[in-house]
């Protein structure tokens, strides 16, 4: 199938709110054409209603729209030129698969043999020819989830709109689904703003990450950038199982030396971290759990507790006293108050730390 | 052993509805059937056997079939007209607008009205001269004095619009029931889809309330040979049976002439005619229904 590239999106100041606080607060997001972007963050945050908002179902208070460099703040969904799969999947159930794959050519008019083509080979592409004559409801969930996307590709639109469109299947088929559409998306080349509350689905499927936290965009970047340098520390919590360690720098005692009085939380991801005599970190074991090709200890200095991944073999006992080791390159510096990072007190700190 | 007590439990639980629906469903409907085949006893003399004497005198009554044709002009009148306003109201209270719960309230208040109570109120807006109608379009048009119900050939119409103004706000409330269990994502993916209000409508909206459509329809239907009481107030069933029903007219033969072996007969034609009725809609319906 041949789909016109995508085209690119740009949010900017974008605000709606059905009270206080509000859902989404001056959001500026810009989505390059053709790529994957994951609208990621927990429950309530603002994602869908961002999604809505690009999507025309819902209009901003302030703020605008662009699709393709054209201003489409006050335009209606039809008149976007974009797809959409819901949650819901919303299938019409009265309709059978064939007729919901090709309800948007139907209203807009596309005559019947071109139909018919496209039909084809969207049913072809998501393996669905066998079911065409059925009724959603004698689908299967992973069936319906295709019905939803045959009827979002088979108009060829430049861009498509997905609202947590996996969260209704289950594990083994979600896995599935996640490559399925990521083959597609690039196959077909459209642009692509993916909702999502699972950190591993935005980080496996997408070109950029914009993660969201109380309807503002925290970072929004690629996913290794996100991983590799967070934003905030609302992002160094929020990705990576486990998340990254934020140590208040008064863990470290006497290495703290003057720095103590500052509000710092030092980000050392648990993976990165080992045992070790003479780490610069002292530190009492509080749990040691086992999980095969590692070992996850909690571990406990001046009242803040961190998890340190090492080797599965390690043997560490309850309230053992330990150092803990690191490579000063993969620190990461925060202000506890502002939460933002601060590259540029970085190695002052790592020197004093570590030195 | 537990199974028995299962079956006497299952019994005693049906037990007193189905008193209650032998009683006064099926035991009547029998002995009706029963006693259109005897005549009427008058006097001295024994009702007795008589076959089917008594369904040729009613095909020999063109009283019968005077009421049968008003029944079915006051059908075909009131059915689809209640319906689709019903449809067009429920269709407007379900947008978000200003006092949309009075706005309900207001057009369910003719169901919870009585029927004697709505035909009186109705009876002064019909009334020649100074009712509600005349004083309009004697105002505005200078017509003259109208006799809406004692006119032989606007009757039954003027009976038709009070059913009519009294069903629509009942079958609405059906109506606006269904809208509201549609997702409103379906409705959001067809505007994604580039559908308009009104191909959403006969498109989506339209299909998903079938089920409605066929319940209010049999509803409709029933009550189009059961709602007489407004014609004891309105008009009577007059001028010359202009606007009398089956039902009045079962009414009439059975407790003013008391002529009970006939008005039973009456009412085996009724009967029969309601359950082909909804046998047939059932059927029609059933294929183009979609049930969730
Ligand atoms: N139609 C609405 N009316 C009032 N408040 C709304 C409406 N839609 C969303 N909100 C509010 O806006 C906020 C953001 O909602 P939104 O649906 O965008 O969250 P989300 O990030 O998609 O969450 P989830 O992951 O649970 O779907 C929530 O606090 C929600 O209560
Ligand atoms: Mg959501």
């Amino acid at each position: 199938m041949s789909t016109p590239d995508g085209k690119s999106i740009s949010l900017s100041g974008i605000t709606k709110s059905w009270g206080d606080p509000p859902a989404v607060d001056h959001v500026d997001l810009e989505i390059a054409a053709g790529q994957f972007t994951a609208l990621l963050g927990p429950s309530g945050c603002g994602k869908s209603t961002t999604l809505r908002i690009i999507a025309g179902l819902e209009f901003p208070d302030s703020g605008t729209v662009t699709i393709g460099g054209e201003d489409v703040t006050a335009l209606p969904p039809a008149k976007r030129n974009i797809a959409m799969v819901f949650q819901s999947y919303a299938l019409f159930p009265h309709l059978s698969v064939a007729e919901n794959i090709t309800f948007g050519l139907r209203t807009r008019r596309v005559p019947v043999g071109e139909r018919g083509e496209r039909l084809k080979r969207a049913a072809d592409l998501l393996e669905l020819t066998p079911y065409l004559d059925r009724k959603p409801s004698q689908l299967s969930g992973g069936q319906q989830q295709r019905v939803a996307l045959g009827r979002a590709i088979i108009a060829e639109r430049p861009v498509c709109l997905m609202d947590e469109p996996l969260s209704n299947l289950d594990a083994r088929l979600r896995h599935e689904m996640r490559s399925e559409i990521r083959a597609l998306q690039q196959k077909l080349g459209f642009t692509m703003v993916y909702v999502t509350h699972d950190q591993v689905e935005a980080i496996t499927m997408a070109d950029q990450v914009a993660l969201m936290n109380k309807g503002h965009v925290e970072q929004a970047a690629s996913p290794r950038e996100i991983y590799d340098r967070p934003a905030t520390v609302f992002a160094a919590r929020f990705i990576g199982t486990p998340p990254m360690n934020l140590i208040p720098i008064q863990a470290f005692g006497e290495k703290a030396g003057t720095l103590a009085s500052q509000n710092y939380l030092i980000g050392i991801r648990p993976e990165v971290m080992h045992l070790d005599a003479d780490g610069p970190l002292k530190a009492t074991v509080v749990e040691a759990e086992f999980l095969g090709s590692e070992t996850l200890v909690t571990c406990e200095a001046v009242n803040s507790r961190f998890v340190v991944s090492a080797s599965g073999g390690t043997e560490v006992g309850r309230g053992e006293s330990v150092g803990i080791g690191f490579k000063q390159s993969d620190m990461h510096l925060f202000d506890g108050d502002k939460g933002a990072r601060c590259d540029g007190e970085l190695s002052a700190v790592a020197a004093a730390l570590c030195g | 052993m537990t199974r028995r007590i299962e079956w006497v439990h299952a019994w005693l639980l049906l037990l007193p509805a189905m008193v209650f629906l032998f009683t006064f469903t099926h035991l009547p409907a029998v002995r009706t059937i029963i006693d259109s085949f005897f005549s009427t006893a008058r006097g001295r003399r024994k009702s007795v056997f008589v076959g089917l004497e008594n369904y040729q005198q009613l095909i020999d009554d063109p009283t019968f079939w005077k009421v049968l044709a008003n029944n079915l002009w006051f059908a075909l009148g009131t059915i689809p007209t209640s319906i689709a306003i019903a449809l067009v109201m429920a269709l407007w209270v379900n947008e978000k607008l200003a006092g949309r719960s009075f706005i309900r309230m207001a057009y369910f208040t003719p169901t919870v009205l009585p029927l004697i109570a709505v035909a009186n109120i109705w009876l002064f807006f019909y009334t020649p001269g100074f009712g509600l109608f005349d004083q309009i379009a004697t105002g505005l048009f200078d017509t003259g004095q109208h006799n809406f119900l004692g006119n032989p050939d606007t009757a039954l119409a003027a009976v038709m619009v009070v059913t009519v103004w009294k069903e629509a706000g009942f079958f609405m409330i059906f109506y606006l029931a269904a809208l509201q269990t549609i997702p409103p994502s379906l409705l959001e993916a067809a505007r994604v889809e580039g559908a308009g209000r009104w191909t959403i409508f006969w498109r989506v909206v339209f299909p998903l309330l079938m089920p409605t459509t066929l319940f209010v329809s049999v509803n409709a239907v029933i009550n189009s040979f059961r709602l007489v009481d407004h014609l004891f107030i309105l008009t009577g069933g007059g001028p010359n049976n202009a606007s009398s029903l089956l039902l009045f007219y079962i009414y009439e033969t059975a407790f003013r002439f008391w002529d009970t072996a006939y008005a039973a007969t009456l009412t085996v034609v009724l009967l029969v005619m309601l359950s082909l009725l909804a046998i047939g809609q059932f059927f029609l319906f059933d294929r183009k229904v979609h049930y969730k």
